[in-house]
C-alpha cells in the first residue's frame, strides 16, 4: 500500500537507469540521510550515552561497512573467497601512517583516500594466483597474504618508523580548522568524516557493480569459462576486482586506525578479524551493497546488545555472553546459508515485495 | 653483496655441516611437527573425499576434542571414561553436522558449504570456551599412559635429545594411518566410503546411504582430530591458539593434493621439516618468525606450477 510504484512512469532512459528509480526508495534514502547527518550528530542513539553510542557503535559500524562493501565486491560479486581482509586493512593503515609522516601538511582525508591505492596494489599482487587457481586453493593464497603481511607489520621497522612500542600512533591533524584525528578530536567530527567517506565510496561501489565492470565480475562469478567465451577477460576482471576490493578495504583500515582506534598494533589486523568481516558479508548478503550495511551493523552490534541484555536482565557476566554470541552468530551463519543464501539483503527485498501488495495479497 | 649471497647460499650449509647433531635435532623436530600437520590434513582429506566439503572446522575439532577430554578429567571423570565420553561427543557432533547442516545443504555450491563450516568453527569455539573456559590447559599425559621422559643419543660426541612423547606420537600416527588404510581396503564400510569418494550418484544407485557415510566419515575425522589433539596437547598444551596453527594443514593439502591420503602425509612432512630448517638456518636473515608464513608462501609458489598438488587428481574443467 505504501510501497507501490504504480503511476510512476520513466519517460527517458536516464530516468529508467537511475540508482533508485522508485519514489518511495528516494524518500527512504532521504530519511536515512537526514537521520545520519542531522539526528545522530546531535542526539546520538536514543537511550545510550552519547560518547558510547558514537565511539563504540556508530563509528565502527560505518568503518566496517566500507570493509564489508570491499570484501563483498570480491566474495559476493566476483566469487573469489578471501581470508586476507585483516591484513589488507593493515596495509591501508600502515600506508596512511607512512604518508602522514612524509607529507604532514597534506589534508588527512586526501591521504586516507590515497592510502587505499597502496592496498589496492598489494591486493592485486596477491590476487595474481587467482588467475590460475580458484575456490579453496585461493583461500590458501589469501592466507599466505594474511600471515606474510602480519609478519611484515612486526618485523619491518620502517613501517612504524622504528618506534619502540611497535605500534602506529595517530598524529593530530586538522581539516579546515577542525581537529579530525588524534586524541583530542571530537567523536562528532570523526563520525561525520567517516560517514561522508562511506557515502562517497558506497555510491562509487553501487555504480561500479551495476556498470560494465561489475557485470563482468558477476559473469566471472557465475561461470568463468562461459564469461571468457563471450569476451570477458579473466585477467582484467579478476585483478580489477582484487584491486577495487582492496582499495575499499585499505581505506577502511586507514579509517579504523585514524578515526576510531587512535593507535594500532598487529592484533587489530589478525586472521580472526578477517573471519569477522567474512561473516558480515555472508550474513548481510553476498553480492549486495545494501546487505553490506546490514551485515556490518548486525555483526558489530549483536554481541554488544547481547552483552548488555545478559548483564542487565539475567546478571550473566560478559565473558559468558561473549561466547553465547559467538555460538549464536555461528548458528545464524549456518541457518542463513540454509534458509536464505542471499542473506539479510534478500529478506529486505522480500519484505519490500510483500509491502507492494499489502494489504490485498492478490 | 657477496656477503649476502654467501649468507643465503653457503652459510647455512656450512652451519649444517659443522654441527651435524644439531641438524639431526632440527630434522627430528620438523619431522614430528610434520607428522602432526599430516594428521590434521588427514582429517580434511577424509571429509573432502567423501562429501566434497572443505571442512574448515577440522582445526577447531582438534582443539574441541582435546578440550573435552581434559575438561572432563578436571571434573573428576577417570581418564579412560573421559576418552569414551569424548568419542561419544565427537559422534554426536558428526551426527548433528550431517543432520542439521550437510543434509540441508546438499547440491549447494562448494563455497556455501565451506562457509557453513566456518560458521561451525564459530559455534565450536563459542561452545568450547563457554563450557570449559578459555584458559590454557595441560594435557593429561600420565593418565593416558603416554611416556613423558626423554632419551639422549650421542652420535660421535654430539647430542640429540628425543622426547618420548614425540616418538609415541609418531608411532601412534603411523598405527592410525595403517589402521585407516586397512579399514578402507578390507571392510564393507571402508569400501562404501571409497565408492562414495569415487562417484556419489553411482554409489547411491548401488544402495549406499550417503547420509550414513557422511556421519561415519565425520566421526572418523573426529577420531583423527582427537588423536591429534592429545598428541599436540601433550607436546605443548591445550589452547585455542592451536586453531591458528591448525590452519597450516591448508598449505599441506595444497602440496599433497586435496584428495590423496599419502599426499597429506608427504605434504605434512615436507612442510614440517622445511619450515623448521628454514626457520633455524635462514630465519635470522629475515628476522625470526618466518615459521608463521613459510608454509603458505611455499604453497603459493607451488600452486602456480602444479595446482592439483603432488598426488592429487588432475583438475579437468568441462563445460
Amino acid at each position: 500500500m505504501f510501497y507501490r510504484e504504480a503511476g510512476q512512469y520513466n519517460t527517458t532512459y536516464e530516468k529508467d537507469m537511475q540508482v533508485f528509480p522508485i519514489k518511495q526508495d528516494k524518500i527512504g534514502i532521504a530519511i536515512w540521510l537526514v537521520l545520519a547527518y542531522l539526528f545522530v550528530p546531535f542526539f546520538g542513539i536514543p537511550g545510550l550515552e552519547y560518547g558510547f553510542a558514537m565511539n563504540a557503535i556508530m563509528i565502527p559500524v560505518l568503518i566496517f561497512t566500507i570493509t564489508t562493501i570491499g570484501l563483498n565486491i570480491l566474495v559476493g560479486f566476483t566469487g573469489q573467497i578471501s581470508l586476507g581482509t585483516g591484513a589488507f586493512m593493515g596495509v591501508g593503515a600502515y600506508a596512511c601512517y607512512k604518508l602522514t609522516s612524509y607529507f604532514p601538511d597534506v589534508n588527512i582525508i586526501v591521504l586516507i583516500l590515497a592510502s587505499g591505492f597502496v592496498s589496492a596494489i598489494v591486493g592485486a599482487l596477491f590476487g595474481l594466483p587467482s588467475l590460475r587457481i580458484k575456490g579453496f586453493y585461493l583461500v590458501v593464497a589469501t592466507l599466505a597474504a594474511q600471515f606474510f603481511l602480519e609478519w611484515c607489520f612486526i618485523r619491518v621497522g620502517w613501517l612504524y618508523n622504528y618506534n619502540a612500542s611497535g605500534a602506529i600512533e595517530v598524529p593530530q591533524r586538522e581539516v579546515f580548522g577542525w581537529i579530525v584525528t588524534g586524541p583530542s578530536a571530537e567523536p562528532v567530527t570523526r563520525y561525520l568524516v567517516v560517514l561522508s567517506i562511506l557515502i562517497f565510496l558506497a555510491i562509487i561501489a553501487g555504480n561500479l557493480t551495476r556498470g560494465r565492470i561489475g557485470r563482468s565480475w558477476m559473469m566471472i562469478r557465475d561461470m568463468d569459462i562461459a564469461a571468457e567465451l563471450i569476451g570477458v577477460r579473466p585477467l582484467t576482471a579478476k585483478l580489477s576486482a582484487f584491486a577495487v576490493s582492496s582499495y575499499f578495504i585499505g581505506v577502511s583500515g586507514a579509517l579504523m586506525v585514524f578515526m576510531w582506534l587512535g593507535a594500532a598494533e598487529v592484533e587489530s589486523f589478525d586472521v580472526n578479524h578477517s573471519f569477522l568481516y567474512l561473516f558480515m558479508v555472508i550474513l548481510g548478503g553476498l553480492g549486495s551493497i545494501t546487505g553490506s550495511f546490514m551485515g556490518a551493523a548486525f555483526i558489530w552490534t549483536f554481541p554488544i546488545v547481547l552483552k548488555e541484555l545478559g548483564k542487565s536482565w539475567f546478571g550473566i557476566n560478559a565473558t559468558v555472553m561473549e561466547n553465547v554470541s559467538l555460538v549464536a552468530i555461528g548458528v545464524m551463519i549456518v541457518v542463513i546459508l540454509i534458509a536464505e543464501p542471499h542473506g539479510m539483503a534478500r529478506l529486505w527485498q522480500i519484505i519490500k515485495q510483500k509491502l507492494r501488495i499489502w494489504p490485498f495479497p492478490h | 653483496m657477496l656477503d649476502f649471497l654467501y649468507s643465503i647460499f653457503v652459510g647455512p650449509f656450512v652451519d649444517m655441516w659443522s654441527l651435524p647433531d644439531f641438524l639431526i635435532q632440527v630434522l627430528w623436530e620438523g619431522f614430528v611437527s610434520g607428522v602432526l600437520y599430516a594428521l590434521i590434513a588427514l582429517g580434511f582429506v577424509l571429509i573432502f573425499k567423501a562429501s566434497g566439503v572443505f571442512n574448515f572446522a577440522q582445526g577447531i575439532m582438534v582443539v574441541f576434542s582435546a578440550l573435552t577430554l581434559v575438561g572432563l578429567t578436571e571434573l573428576g571423570v577417570p581418564a579412560f571414561l573421559a576418552l569414551i565420553i569424548t568419542l561419544g561427543v565427537m559422534y554426536m557432533l558428526a551426527f548433528s553436522v550431517e543432520r542439521f547442516v550437510l543434509r540441508k545443504l546438499v547440491n549447494q555450491p562448494d563455497i556455501i558449504l565451506f562457509m557453513a563450516t566456518i560458521g561451525l568453527t564459530n559455534i565450536l569455539i563459542g561452545l568450547g570456551q563457554w563450557i570449559f573456559g578459555g584458559e590454557t590447559k595441560t594435557m593429561i599425559t600420565e593418565q593416558l599412559w603416554l611416556p613423558t621422559g626423554s632419551s639422549v643419543w650421542e652420535p660421535g660426541g654430539g647430542l640429540v635429545i628425543f622426547q618420548h612423547i614425540d616418538i609415541a606420537a609418531t608411532v601412534i600416527a603411523v598405527l592410525m594411518i595403517v589402521g585407516l588404510g586397512f579399514f578402507f581396503s578390507y571392510t564393507k564400510v571402508g569400501r562404501a566410503l571409497r565408492a562414495v569418494a569415487d562417484d556419489h550418484q553411482a554409489s547411491l544407485s548401488v544402495g549406499i546411504s550417503l547420509n550414513q557415510i557422511w556421519v561415519i566419515v565425520w566421526f572418523a575425522a573426529g577420531i583423527v582430530a582427537l588423536v591429534t589433539g592429545i598428541m599436540w596437547g601433550a607436546r605443548s598444551d591445550v589452547s585455542f591458539s592451536l586453531q591458528i596453527i591448525a590452519l597450516k594443514a591448508l598449505p599441506v593439502l595444497v602440496l599433497g593434493g586435496f584428495t590423496s591420503i599419502p599426499g597429506a602425509i608427504v605434504g605434512g612432512l615436507i612442510i614440517g621439516i622445511g619450515e623448521k630448517i628454514f626457520e633455524i638456518y635462514w630465519g635470522p636473515l629475515f628476522g625470526s618468525g618466518v615459521e608463521g608464513w613459510f608454509a603458505y608462501v611455499i604453497a603459493l609458489i607451488f600452486l602456480l606450477f602444479r595446482p592439483q598438488g603432488l598426488f592429487g587428481d588432475k583438475i579437468i574443467e568441462r563445460v
